[in-house]
């Protein structure tokens, strides 16, 4: 087991690794985790400086029943199963989730009318919990939508998750039970061969039996370096905001638009951070880096912010971001083993990803096997228990008992998050150490909140200088 | 643990520390004042310049050495200054939670001074479009990165460009040539004095409409009142000024605030809408020098004695608002005693013609000489504000040109 960064990777006989993953992001992380459970050489591989640094990290942190679906698609199967899996992960390793429900909000006659489809549809999915509301029950649920809500179609289930803990914690455990975690890593060459592919990396080249190509919005790129040209990925772009905490008592679900022919619309939601959030956009660009947010686009979504809650746009903006979701021109994930090159695909995995990370690997193990792969007998994963992000769960600076025995868990050091200098310690320390100060935000919200580091930027900085990268 | 103190002070800037210095002087009892960074005295610590007032030879001060006169000021007095404390919330009337390194605290007091101050709006409140990268700073955290205080261990960059017109922005300048940064422009969206800014180039009526780089900042797009727009090649930006209150524990109480500042609402002896809770300094207005924020701090005193003493906690005062090119007034609320008015407007105004006035009747009319400008309170003394029908709707303090 190991993390690198920096210096060559390992070379010689011996080095051989029996699946090399290319992509940290949630899901690539999340087959890196189930792959470590069996007694074989794997790395993980990401061009980034740290793990879920792509679509993973920038997306609307919901984790899905699935109930609106394309039934009988493989992310219909893999997203219900997803939910499942990671409910019960959730609750083992400490990712915050909070089971809020959604409500799908009827805002004219045309999208009342659709409301019984999507019921229809949910069922078909195996989600038979929907209930409609009248515009009567549906305001005493939710007494700041704006005016004009027609009726809603609740959907139990749907809850809010913490995206970034969850792709650490799969990378976490995989790196904990044997995994090689190599960031920093730019794949630009394969020469496929057997028994083993040669993958020409910037920092040396790695030799592996099985390739997992998990490159989300690269994955047509990566597909091609292997010669393969079956997608195209279009990145979709997705902007949010963030709205202060004090928001949060404005919301209580999860609201989803109805889709409609007018597009998918935005969608207000809770986070686990305490936060309340807004988006996103869907644009289809060529740039897969245009990961900027534009001034047409926030003001398109404060103004349909404006009609669902109104009050929202009197509260503070804390963030702004936009991620890219890989889009392939088909409604359904790519993913495809191809046994004569013992190399899959994981492709087009939108933004249910997060969700089925989950069931996505166990299928992707399947598909290893299918390409040759025996994996062995089956054993246990190290344990991992993730510090808790989520607002709604004790946090170390309300911590008694954890004050007294490390007095640096009482002492604050981003306010508005209330962050404390012990956690951040604890991080830069971690199985896997962030590769930065946004990293660290990820791993501890760190200069995340609404003064976005005006107060504790420079001793964040400090911090990190002293115990994290900077210092090494 | 669970305690009880007479006077409990959240915030050891100017205001808090000015509150705590004059209260524990007049035997208020046991005044503790509560500071969650890890040193008192607020944000004149971090501004090494002069513009603080005198010493006691007539010499200039600069922030640190205010900020130390002020903190020795409250312990002389008999105040208990306690720092690394956070206060993270109510756990009822007058009773503080809060969390320190020694471990979890209950406070409750006989009256609460909040006194939290206020932040600049960072990028994200300000919905500036364009990347994340690294390099967007606000003057406050630019200044705590350069503060001589901390080792010099990591450049803040190499070239600056400011965001702002006020004279936050001209600290903001002085700081990073001070530190070797090239300034390559102020952006400025209101009308400046380009003098004051010396070498430095000063767009006026720009704002900034797109920041580029990834990883580190590499550029921003500024776009003129004309819609003209141009790149600028920088690795560093600072946005300054546009003040916010820290309200978080006042709105937490559920406080009602005043919407021009977004601080709570107090009356002219700076008591809020809940018996017991005062607020002053910054966190009623933000963007006020030290000195008028300690100013608040003492004259706050008097209203918390009385308190102490027993008196009764006056009804409700009547709203203040503004109209007109006004951005906001304090106090937000009026009393039966004529009270000074702090006024501050949203764009330069030369001799303008300001009115008070109640019900649709004019209670005062005056035209000032000289100019205001946005980032200058202007202070009417306390006959603005008599005259008040108690029973009365909103007084609404309005500006003409």
């Amino acid at each position: 087991m190991s993390v690198s960064r920096t210096g060559p990777l390992p070379v010689g006989s011996g080095a051989e690794y029996d699946v090399v993953v290319v992509g940290a992001g949630v899901v690539g992380s999340a087959i890196a985790r189930t792959l470590a459970r069996h007694p074989l050489r794997v790395a993980l591989v990401d061009a980034a400086n740290d793990v879920g640094d792509g679509t993973s990290k920038a997306n609307t942190a919901i984790l899905h029943t699935g109930f609106d679906a394309t039934p009988g698609t493989l992310e219909a199967r893999l997203v219900r199963e997803g939910h499942r899996l990671l409910s019960a992960y959730a609750r083992e390793t400490g990712i915050p989730v909070e089971p809020v429900g959604a409500l799908l909000v009827a805002w004219d006659e045309q999208q009342r009318a659709a409301l019984p489809r999507l019921a229809e549809k949910a069922a078909r999915n195996g989600h038979h919990a929907t209930r409609m509301l009248t515009a009567a029950e549906l305001r005493s649920r939710e007494p700041h939508l704006g005016p004009g809500a027609l009726a809603a179609l609740e959907v139990p289930g749907e809850a809010v998750i913490c995206p970034w803990t969850t792709t650490l914690a799969y990378a976490t455990q995989a790196v904990r039970s044997g995994v090689d975690l190599h960031l920093d890593c730019r794949v630009e060459k394969v020469r496929p061969g057997d028994p083993y592919h040669r993958l020409v990396t910037r920092r040396g080249v790695l030799r592996a039996r099985h390739l997992v190509n998990a490159c989300g919005l690269h994955a047509d790129a990566f597909d091609a370096l292997v010669g393969r040209e079956d997608f195209t990925v279009t990145p979709r772009r997705g902007q949010l905001l963030v709205f202060d905490k004090f928001a949060r008592d404005l919301v209580r679900h999860i609201l989803l638009p109805v889709p409609g022919p007018l597009g998918k619309g935005v969608l207000v939601a809770p986070t686990v951070y305490g936060n309340v959030m807004l988006g996103p956009t869907a644009e289809d660009l060529t740039d897969k880096t245009a990961t900027g947010t534009t001034a047409e686009g926030l003001a398109g979504l404060r103004e349909q912010g404006g009609r669902i809650l109104p009050a929202l746009l009197d509260e503070e903006v804390t963030a702004v971001y936009a991620g890219l979701r890989a889009a392939t021109g088909q409604e359904d994930y790519r993913i495809a083993a191809h046994p004569a090159l013992r190399y899959v695909t994981v492709g087009g995995i939108r933004s249910t990803g997060l969700t089925a990370s989950l069931a996505i690997a166990e299928h992707v193990r399947g598909l290893l096997a299918d390409c040759g792969l025996d994996p062995g007998p089956e054993r246990p994963p190290a344990r991992v228990r993730m510090p808790n992000l989520g607002e709604a769960f004790p946090r170390p600076y309300r911590d008694a008992r954890l004050i007294a025995r490390d007095p640096e868990f009482g002492e604050i050091v981003c306010h508005c998050e209330r962050v404390t200098r012990g956690e951040i310690r604890a991080a830069l320390a971690s199985t896997i150490p962030p590769g930065g100060l946004d990293g660290l935000r990820r791993r501890t919200r760190a200069r995340g909140g609404r003064c976005q580091g005006n107060h504790c930027g420079a001793e964040v900085r400090a911090l990190f200088e002293e115990y994290g990268e900077g210092a090494r | 643990m669970n305690r009880t103190v007479d006077v409990l002070v959240v915030g050891a800037g100017p205001a808090g520390l000015a509150a705590a210095t004059r209260l524990a002087a007049a035997g208020a009892g046991r005044v503790e004042v509560l500071e969650r960074e890890r040193a008192a005295g607020g944000v004149p610590r971090h501004c090494a310049r002069p513009g603080f007032g005198a010493d006691a030879l007539g010499g200039p001060l600069d922030g640190p050495a205010y900020a130390r006169r002020a903190v020795r000021a409250a312990l002389r007095a008999g105040a208990t200054v306690r720092t690394g404390v956070s206060a993270t919330g109510w756990a009822g009337p007058l009773t503080l939670d809060l969390t320190a390194p020694s471990g979890l605290e209950r406070v409750r007091a006989r009256a609460v001074v909040l006194a939290t101050g206020a932040r600049e709006r960072p990028r994200s409140a300000r919905l500036v479009p364009g990347s994340r990268p690294a390099g967007v700073l606000t003057s406050g955290e630019l200044q705590r990165l350069t503060a001589p205080s901390r080792r010099w261990r990591e450049p803040v960059g190499k070239r600056a460009v400011v965001v702002g017109g006020e004279p936050v922005a001209r600290n903001a300048v002085r700081t990073l040539r001070a530190a070797g940064v090239e300034v390559v422009a102020v952006v400025a969206e209101g009308r400046v004095r380009r003098a004051a800014f010396g070498p430095v180039p000063v767009l006026v009526g720009t704002a900034v409409a797109e920041l580029h780089g990834r990883g580190r900042l590499t550029g921003v797009t500024v776009q003129a009142g004309d819609g003209r727009t141009a790149t600028l090649r920088c690795d560093t930006v600072v946005f300054t000024g546009d003040w916010i209150p820290d309200h978080e524990l006042a709105r937490a109480y559920g406080l009602p605030l005043v919407p021009g500042t977004r601080g709570p609402a107090t009356d002219g002896a700076f008591r809020t809408a809940e018996p017991g809770v005062f607020a002053v300094g910054n966190l009623l207005h933000g963007g006020e020098p030290a000195p008028v924020a300690a100013a608040e701090g003492r004259a706050a005193a008097d209203a918390v004695l009385a308190l102490l003493d027993g008196r009764p906690w006056p009804t409700r005062g009547v709203p203040v608002e503004t109209a007109g090119p006004l951005r906001w007034v304090t106090p937000g609320l009026l009393g039966p005693v004529s009270v000074p008015l702090l006024v501050r407007p949203e764009r330069r105004l030369v001799r303008p013609l300001l009115t008070v006035g109640q019900d649709g009747v004019v209670l005062r009319r005056e035209r000032l000489d000289g100019t205001l400008a946005p980032w200058r309170s202007v202070r009417l003394p306390p006959r603005w504000s008599s005259g008040v029908d108690l029973a009365g709707g909103p007084v609404v303090v309005g500006a003409e040109e």
